[in-house]
């Protein structure tokens, strides 16, 4: 027998303004199985929750509705009042008087019958409602930190500091990212490396991180807390657990000619190498792409060499799957090249470069080992342009975005830029100064100032090389926009940021949204902004938006804490709206008749095939299985199936029916 | 100084070139790229950009400085700006659009004249005769400026080389031709 | 290969030796002209800067008429035809209102079905290495291929992918055996219109691209537009008034150098007509 009890909700006046909230509850005490219908201000509040738990208890209610907002406001506030009071939370509903039916219509009768239509057909459905209990999903409490930048690396030191497991994957053959490539970092002007390399050292020797470099995610399979993840180690072509370091093998190598990744096209490197000194791990590779060996079959000078016999041509790929509970996704970027501008010359002019190889030239490390010295013939500049905002807020060139941390870094280069080289005169086409975090004004400002960079707002129409030297054609618009033309030494572009290689690829693996430039997309953008809507899945850092090492690292944070907090539990409760196939007795079983329609169906992956055995083990029909920890609740499966052998927890056939036929009642 | 007001910006300059050109100004972000490109920015009055800037303004002063500048008769429709321009604003053809505004509103700059009448004796040619008659053009041109002397050894040096006819080509279509001109002449009002 | 062709006003009079040589190259590159009949003047620069009605319909009774004469595809060797004609059928195929009005003013249909194809397209087309290899000579020269503005911008209606540093001309020369050099005014503009009017600013303009294809050791400026060849062979006094330099670099176009290559006569090619004196000729292969 029911025993319903009805809340009907003023919302202080976004209900009552429209509908008469008292007419709706007067009509609602009317309702066959309704024991209890009154109206109040507002039932989220203190006292309103102690309405619902009075009635619970002294009119020993068996559901309750509470006529108010959107579930998606309070639907948890509610449930958790009945469950204190002993009712459990499935036995109570929203129905929403706001959203749909008070702020959408004027102030009239009909309003107010409609507001008694929708709590009716919601009392109907909750005289259905069965009590259902949360699904308890046991937890790995392993994290996978994809991308060994500073921002997987930050979270995996988190994350391993609270005494949990990490597997950190990073594609190249060292971790240490794009930040490892920079020379000093703004607004303190730190030494990159020297911070960076103490982290990439504690991260590779931390007992709870096992490091998988030059190794790469392939797939990614199941749930949050219960995933499983295929690692492809590329083959290094040397035993990692031989090899010493010492650098035999790259002295010896005769292919030296390659262009360095490590150092952007402007150094060399050999087929086997270490990227740069720092390395870690500190364990050279060999490009299989370039090594006389692999092209042609002979040489092996790295192997006659290697004191420790380490070299091993014949190593294949392995393939590694680990169990993990969630991942961090910490991919980080990569920038437009400077072949991607036709007016600055196609990426022609040696001595028109982008300003991560401005980096390379200013690093001690770099291939100049700190000298400014122009790419096309050594010498020293003696006059620099950089053009800000190359490539990015230009919807010309398909990158309508900012990418935030050039205003800083043009700066930075030009500082650094006249610290190194007194007598230079450094220029900045610019269109607005970006410099807001902490610090950060002021650091253009000592540019400015300081330093005596000049700074022209305009941007750049062309740049064409002639008698060697550049000629950069800009505006000054402060001044009328008069044309400005600077006969340059070298011109740095500050291009755009944009998501890295293969992220695409990845997104798709990890099954995680990502928007039309690739990046990958948080779930909310103010709220939630480390986490993906994959459950278990976090992002941290460049891979989600262009920003700057301060934000990563805080990203990194955000990430490993909530994989901590998922962490913190052995098990994780889900909520039971959940699809489950029926059981009926022998010899039936089931009415299921193993279509598999269901399984076509799910977006989710979550059908798949279970056996029904008899007493002697042998099969005795294959029916379709939800698995409770992968099932959205989305329903579609219901919709499919032929034989109406599926049904929604919560949501099920009889509910939904009862519903829609008290609206023609 | 001018108090802006926009409660009531449908009569603007900035509205007519949106109505006429489907570019609306605002797209511009004044990162001065058209004018550090444009080969004929150093003899304007008023750069590109500084024309899109009073454009958008959307006040009745900065309108009519727009059309009385000499800059929209400089532009040689090269179209570097365009092809460079971020926010792919269609500045030629808002040239285009402010040069016939201009005539219309009769605020054409003093030193604009000449290239006036270069386009109106051009045209005059082209609709008597079908095609250009380079003499034709010329003297109309001298008519018009009184640069009598104005290349006055040009003229038969290009002659003994064959390239100056004498006399106009008659096209037999030049019906076609003059109809064309008369019915479109009220679109724009650009003859006198 | 059959295709139309629309010579436009400046190839009848001052840019006759374009017109000239374009048609004694022609058979040797199997290229068969059928002339537009009554063409009329597409309106160049002074219609577009009057009135955009009047600057769209003179072009496209153009099409219509080559339509009319079954012409499937239009050659336009002139770069400022070219431009006008081809967003004149741009602006057709997109404003409905213009069309109605432009469609009023003459009485032939206009379906837009005529393509247009400027001088480079062609001549890539036609210069295939079955004719390259009959080449009787070669035009072993240093060439500064100048495109100047219209054959490749604005690049959403011509459609060239590679506007800042074009290469179609290059090629071409490549192909008879010249060396275009990698220079700096390529597609800087030459003055285009304002010859009579700011002679000169076409002086200063001019001036930039000679010291720039001079500097970089070319002997021979290749063009493709009337107005161009116009104002770098005809307005050297200017030139010389705003560089205080004297320039005897040749301009020829690219009709021309090919002629040259040919071993056609250049009486033929009208290599007489231009103002300053062409010496550069083809070196016999073999």
């Amino acid at each position: 027998m029911s025993r319903i009890g009805v809340f009907i909700c003023h919302c202080g006046e976004n209900i009552s303004s429209t509908v008469d909230c008292e007419q709706v509850s007067k009509a609602c005490a009317t309702i066959p199985g309704v024991a209890h219908s009154v109206d109040y201000k507002y039932m989220c509040s203190d006292p309103g929750q102690s309405l619902i738990r009075e009635a619970i208890k002294e009119k020993n209610l068996t559901g309750v509705v509470v006529a108010a907002c959107s579930p998606r406001m309070h639907e948890p506030t509610f449930r958790r009042v009945c469950a204190e009071s002993g009712l459990n939370p499935f036995l109570c509903e929203m129905a929403n008087l706001r959203e749909q039916c008070s702020w959408v219509h004027p102030k009239e009768a009909r309003t107010t019958e409609k507001a008694i239509d929708i709590v009716s057909m919601l009392v109907e459905k909750v005289k259905r409602n069965k009590p259902l209990y949360p699904i308890n999903v046991p937890v790995t409490k392993t994290a996978l930190v994809i991308g060994g930048g500073i921002a997987g690396i930050q979270a995996a030191l988190d994350i391993a500091n609270a005494r949990q497991k990490v597997i950190l994957v990073e594609r190249d053959p060292s971790i240490g990212g794009h930040m490892s490539q920079l020379s000093e970092t703004f607004p303190t002007l730190d030494c990159s490396q020297c911070i960076l390399t103490p982290r990439m050292v504690e991260a590779a020797q931390h007992p709870n991180i096992t490091l998988y470099t030059y190794s790469e995610v392939e797939s990614l399979a199941g749930f949050i807390g219960n995933f499983t993840a295929r690692i492809r180690k590329k083959a290094r072509s040397v035993d990692e657990k031989l090899c010493t370091g010492c650098g035999e093998c790259a002295t010896a190598c005769p292919i030296k000619k390659i262009p360095s990744e490590f150092n952007t096209g402007l150094g060399m490197r050999s087929a086997i190498y270490v990227p740069f000194p720092q390395a870690v791990p500190n364990k050279p590779v060999i490009d299989r792409t370039k090594c006389t060996y692999f092209l042609k079959g002979k040489c092996k000078f790295c192997e006659s060499k290697c004191p420790a016999n380490a070299i091993r041509f014949d190593q294949q790929d392995e393939f590694i799957d680990v169990q993990v509970g969630s991942v961090v996704v910490a991919t980080g970027f990569n920038i437009k090249e400077t072949s991607f501008f036709p007016e600055y010359g196609y990426g022609v002019y040696k001595d028109v470069i982008t300003g991560l190889q401005f980096e390379r030239i200013l690093s001690a490390s770099g291939p100049t080992l700190g000298e400014v010295k122009r790419p096309s013939d050594g010498t020293t500049p003696k006059k620099i342009v950089f053009i800000a905002c190359a490539g990015s807020r230009d919807p010309a060139k398909g990158i309508e975005y900012c990418s935030k941390i050039c205003c800083m870094y043009t700066a930075k280069h030009a500082m650094l830029y006249k610290h190194k080289v007194h007598d230079a005169d450094a220029y900045v086409f610019y269109m607005d100064i970006r410099a807001a975090g902490k610090g950060y004004d002021e650091f253009v400002r000592r540019a400015i100032e300081e330093d005596h960079v000049q700074y022209i707002r305009g941007r750049v129409s062309r740049v064409y090389e002639r008698n060697g030297k550049l000629i950069v054609k800009g505006a000054d618009t402060l001044l009328g926009a008069q044309p400005v033309e600077i006969e340059a030494d070298m011109v740095v572009l500050a291009t755009a940021s944009v998501a890295n290689e293969g992220a695409e690829a990845l997104a798709q693996a990890l099954h995680v949204s990502y928007d039309g430039h690739r990046f990958f997309s948080e779930a909310h953008p103010k709220l939630r902004p480390v986490e993906t809507n994959t459950a278990g899945i976090f992002l941290a850092g460049a891979c989600q938006a262009p920003k700057d090492i301060p934000e990563s690292v805080g990203q990194a944070s955000a990430a490993a804490s909530k994989v901590i907090g998922l962490f913190s539990s052995d098990e994780l409760t889900r909520e039971p709206v959940i699809a489950v196939v029926n059981r009926t007795a022998p010899p039936v079983y089931s009415t299921c008749v193993g279509c598999f329609l269901c399984f076509t169906a799910c977006p989710y992956g979550a059908i798949g095939p279970e056996e029904i055995k008899g007493r002697d083990g042998a099969v005795l029909k294959t029916v379709a299985n939800v698995n409770p920890g992968l099932c959205q609740g989305c329903g579609t499966c219901v919709a499919f199936c032929r034989s109406r052998s599926i049904d929604l927890q919560g949501f099920t056939h009889d509910q939904m029916y009862a519903e829609v036929m008290e609206l023609f009642a | 100084m001018s108090t802006l007001q926009h409660h009531n910006s449908t009569n603007t300059l900035a509205s007519f070139v949106l109505d006429r050109t489907s570019v609306s100004v605002s797209r511009c972000y004044q990162c001065g790229k058209c004018s550090a490109g444009c080969p004929a920015a150093t003899e304007m009055d008023l750069t590109p950009s500084v024309i899109l800037r009073h454009l958008q303004r959307e006040v009745p002063a900065s309108d009519a400085a727009v059309l009385s500048s000499y800059t929209i008769w400089l532009c040689l429709s090269c179209q570097t700006c365009v092809a460079r321009c971020p926010m792919e604003v269609d500045l030629p053809a808002v040239m285009d659009a402010l040069r016939s505004e201009s005539v219309r509103q009769k605020k054409v700059h003093p030193q604009a004249k000449d290239i006036l009448a270069f386009h109106r004796s051009f045209l005059n040619t082209i609709e008597r005769f079908g095609r250009l008659w380079e003499i034709g053009l010329i003297a109309e041109y001298k008519m018009r400026t009184w640069h009598l002397l104005q290349d006055v050894l040009v003229a038969p040096a290009m002659f003994l080389r064959g390239k100056l006819a004498l006399l106009p080509e008659r096209v037999k279509g030049r019906k076609d031709t003059r109809r064309i001109f008369d019915v479109t002449r009220s679109k724009e009002g650009h003859h006198s | 290969m059959k295709i139309g062709f629309y010579p436009g006003c400046s190839l009848e009079g001052s840019s006759r030796e374009y017109a000239e040589s374009l048609r004694a190259i022609a058979p040797a590159l199997g290229i068969e002209l059928e002339e537009l009949n009554e063409w009329s003047c597409c309106g160049a620069s002074s219609a577009h800067a009057l009135n955009h009605t009047l600057a769209t319909a003179l072009p496209a009774r153009i099409l219509a008429q080559a339509e009319h004469q079954h012409l499937e595809e239009l050659l336009v060797p002139c770069a400022a035809c070219y431009s006008r004609l081809i967003s004149a059928k741009d602006a057709l195929a997109k404003d409905t209102v213009l069309r109605k009005e432009v469609a009023a003013s003459f009485t032939l249909p206009y379906t837009g079905a005529t393509a247009v194809r400027n001088i480079l397209d062609v001549l890539t087309q036609a210069l295939t290495p079955a004719v390259t290899s009959k080449l009787p000579n070669t035009f072993s020269h240093k060439v500064a291929c100048y495109y100047g503005c219209l054959l490749v911008r604005p690049p959403s209606i011509t459609h060239e992918s590679r506007y800042e540093d074009p290469t179609a001309m290059d090629d071409l020369m490549k192909k008879i055996g010249a060396t275009p050099l990698a220079w700096g005014m390529k597609t800087e503009c030459c003055g285009a219109a304002l010859s009579i009017t700011r002679t000169d600013m076409v002086g200063e303009l001019c001036g930039r691209i000679l010291e720039d294809a001079v500097a970089r050791g070319a002997e021979a400026i290749i063009v493709a537009c009337p107005m161009c060849h116009s104002n770098l062979d005809m307005r050297r006094a200017a030139i010389e008034e705003k560089t205080g330099k004297e320039f005897s670099i040749p301009i020829l176009y690219i009709t021309q150098a090919i002629g040259i290559a040919l071993g056609v006569d250049p009486e033929q090619l009208g290599l007489q007509r231009h103002f300053v004196h062409v010496a550069v000729r083809g070196k016999a292969k073999g």
